[in-house]
């Protein structure tokens, strides 16, 4: 049972850790490292479930009978292309958070964010 | 020809983006966006047209044929979401060049109209496909593009904003890749007019409800439906006006039908309403929505993003038609989504007029507003009242329509309750309302004239058409009506 099942128990382990990074850590580049192992495990997933057992790469050939299934493969292929844009924008989102606040943690930035709301509204209430 | 239409109103914009690099001169970068995006309009009613009179249209991508090669499948539904969303992005674009002159330097000009175009090539993609894993890929290209036309916003909140969108966006649309993978596990394939017919074979699986609960929850985090809204406030409040305008009017819409064709065409109305609870889960998540949006909307003094909770608000409304799960509800939620586009881009097209003259949008710069730009505070009240649901305006109409579908069903408090919710938006209206038109100038603000008429002449005839659909509803509720019985025609 536990070995059967060995891909997906990787999956969903690295998934959880990849979610939880999102969400407890404070900095930005680690949220999004937590990001890409979170998207990491869904490839993972998609490509184990490709596996046929005992089948090969489909390549056409008279002494192969059985084939993996080549179709995941190739959507993950786009799938990867698109979380390495995500990752991409990201951290030049992160640079020009770093240019322009100072900072690449959460708190700081809300802190900062939040005083110029307040003072806002001090002079709004004159 | 005129049987390449449904791909051809993806790949029109999708091409137009990279010639825009080539021709790199910021006047003409924006006719010719504003020419590809009037050609994708004029084909999106082409295809309306033909649906009506002679049904779905199947168009096999590059000649293979549907359930192994890519399918795209206009039916009703997703025609009319075409027509709103392209409709849109040409009214909105008209505006563009003036508005972004003030909000974004010279130099990113044409990059602005090159992510807008792929964004607008993203949202049609999702709508015209009918394959799944094809979704994904658009929504990709949409929400990608969104986040750096968020980013392009001039205060630096902006950029915080798009990155807090991304995470939320990037784990959503991963939830999603999960549930198509799931599903492709169960059923072995991508089309979904073959998964609709497999799936029910294996529908009592663990797998499927997983693969179910995962689409649902990515498609709620896109859809900013109450608990998962948090990160749209403040991306169409620091968002350059433009972007507001179109994604306010756009970006949630492409979601919600998403969420309808997942529960109605794929999983299916007895899977989806009778296995599960999504009926009481989604009327409650939608109706606390009203209210904590509206809530949340009377306490701000940004008004931007007084409009985007609002935006929340109004989701919660199109949540409660959808949860009723019969043809009325359904009616009224498709009605819901085409007059809550025409209102909301109305309304931040307006809010971007005011930045263009004052600067910002915060509630004290309105003051004595209501005299100095006449035309287009006018149009913020008309949207307003549309907003409310006064008669004669759209948003009587849709809202005629969701109490009727939830009387039908004797829902009686869930009536009530939108009725209340119909209340607190006056509160908010009211205060824009207030600042324009009885208060004095503050002393220190410069007086300003009135918007230039590229901003005038579109936020006018969104207006205009606020009031054409709301007296004359022939059209409007023909496809909606349309659209919905045809779903319940493939559910049965």
């Amino acid at each position: 049972m536990l070995m059967g099942l060995f891909n997906d128990w990787i999956v969903v382990i690295l998934m959880m850790i990849g979610l939880y990074i999102v969400i407890a850590h404070g900095n930005l580049i680690k949220k999004l490292v937590g990001l890409t192992i979170f998207q990491t495990s869904v490839f993972i997933f998609y490509i184990s479930m490709a596996k046929v057992d005992g089948g090969t790469a489909p390549i056409l050939s008279d002494d192969i009978v059985q084939y993996s299934n080549p179709l995941p493969h190739v959507l993950i292929l786009t799938a990867i292309v698109v979380g390495i844009a995500t990752t991409a924008l990201g951290l030049a989102l992160v640079v020009r958070i770093k240019e322009s606040y100072g900072s690449i943690e959460e708190e700081e930035i809300q802190l900062q964010d939040n005083e110029i709301k307040d003072e806002s509204k001090e002079e709004a209430q004159p | 020809m005129i049987n390449h239409l449904p791909v051809l109103i993806v790949v029109i914009p999708l091409m137009a983006a990279p010639i825009c690099l080539l021709l790199n001169r910021p006047k003409l970068v924006w006719l010719f966006s504003l020419f590809a995006s009037t050609l994708v309009f004029l084909i999106s009613i082409s295809l309306l047209q033909q649906v009506m009179d002679s049904g779905v249209i199947s168009y096999d991508l590059g000649g293979w044929q549907a359930p192994w090669g890519i399918e795209y499948r206009i039916d009703k539904l997703n025609a009319f979401l075409l027509l709103i969303i392209s409709a849109i992005s040409t009214i909105v674009l008209f505006a563009a060049q003036t508005s972004i002159e003030k909000e974004i330097p010279k130099n990113k000009h044409t990059l602005f109209y090159i992510l807008y175009l792929l964004s607008l090539t993203g949202m049609l993609g999702i709508v015209t496909t009918g394959d799944a894993f094809n979704v994904f890929v658009f929504l990709e290209i949409s929400s990608l593009s969104a986040y750096a036309l968020i980013a392009m916003g001039k205060d630096r909140q902006a950029l915080w904003a798009s990155y807090q969108y991304l995470i939320m966006g990037t784990i959503g649309a991963t939830f999603i890749l999960i549930g198509i993978g799931l599903m492709y596990q169960m059923t072995g394939t991508l089309n979904m007019e073959d998964l609709s017919q497999r799936l029910p074979e294996v529908a009592q699986t663990r797998t499927v409800f997983t693969a179910f609960a995962f689409v649902i929850v990515g498609i709620c985090l896109k859809l900013a439906l109450f608990p998962l809204h948090l990160w749209l406030p403040n991306a169409y409040a620091y968002a350059p006006s433009i972007v507001t305008a179109f994604f306010a009017a756009t970006a949630t819409k492409v979601a919600v039908y998403l969420l309808i064709r997942f529960t109605f065409s794929i999983f299916g109305l007895s899977f989806s309403f009778t296995h599960l609870p999504l009926q009481t889960l989604f009327i409650v998540l939608g109706l606390v929505g009203i209210f904590v949006a509206s809530v949340a909307a009377i306490y701000q003094s940004n008004i931007k993003q007084l409009f985007a909770y609002s935006s929340i608000a109004q989701i919660g409304y199109m949540i409660v038609g959808f949860s009723v799960a019969t043809v009325s509800g359904l009616t009224a939620t498709l009605l819901h989504l085409f007059n809550h586009a025409l209102m909301k881009s109305a309304i931040f097209l307006a809010l971007g007029a005011v930045v263009y003259r004052v600067g910002n949008v915060q509630l004290s710069s309105f003051y004595g507003l209501g005299r100095q730009m006449p035309l287009t505070m006018a149009a913020i009240v008309v949207g307003g009242l549309s907003l409310i649901g006064v008669p004669l305006t759209v948003g009587f109409v849709s809202k005629w329509y969701l109490l009727l579908a939830l009387l039908e069903q004797g829902w009686w408090p869930a009536a009530v309750l939108v009725l209340l919710g119909s209340l607190l938006a006056v509160v908010y209206v009211w205060k824009v309302v207030e600042a324009a038109y009885f208060k004095e100038p503050l002393a220190t603000a410069t007086p300003v004239k009135e918007a230039p008429m590229t901003f005038i002449i579109p936020i006018w005839i969104l207006i205009i058409a606020n009031i054409y659909f709301g007296i004359d509803t022939r059209l409007s509720v023909q496809v909606a009506e349309a659209a919905a019985q045809s779903l319940f025609g493939a559910a049965l």
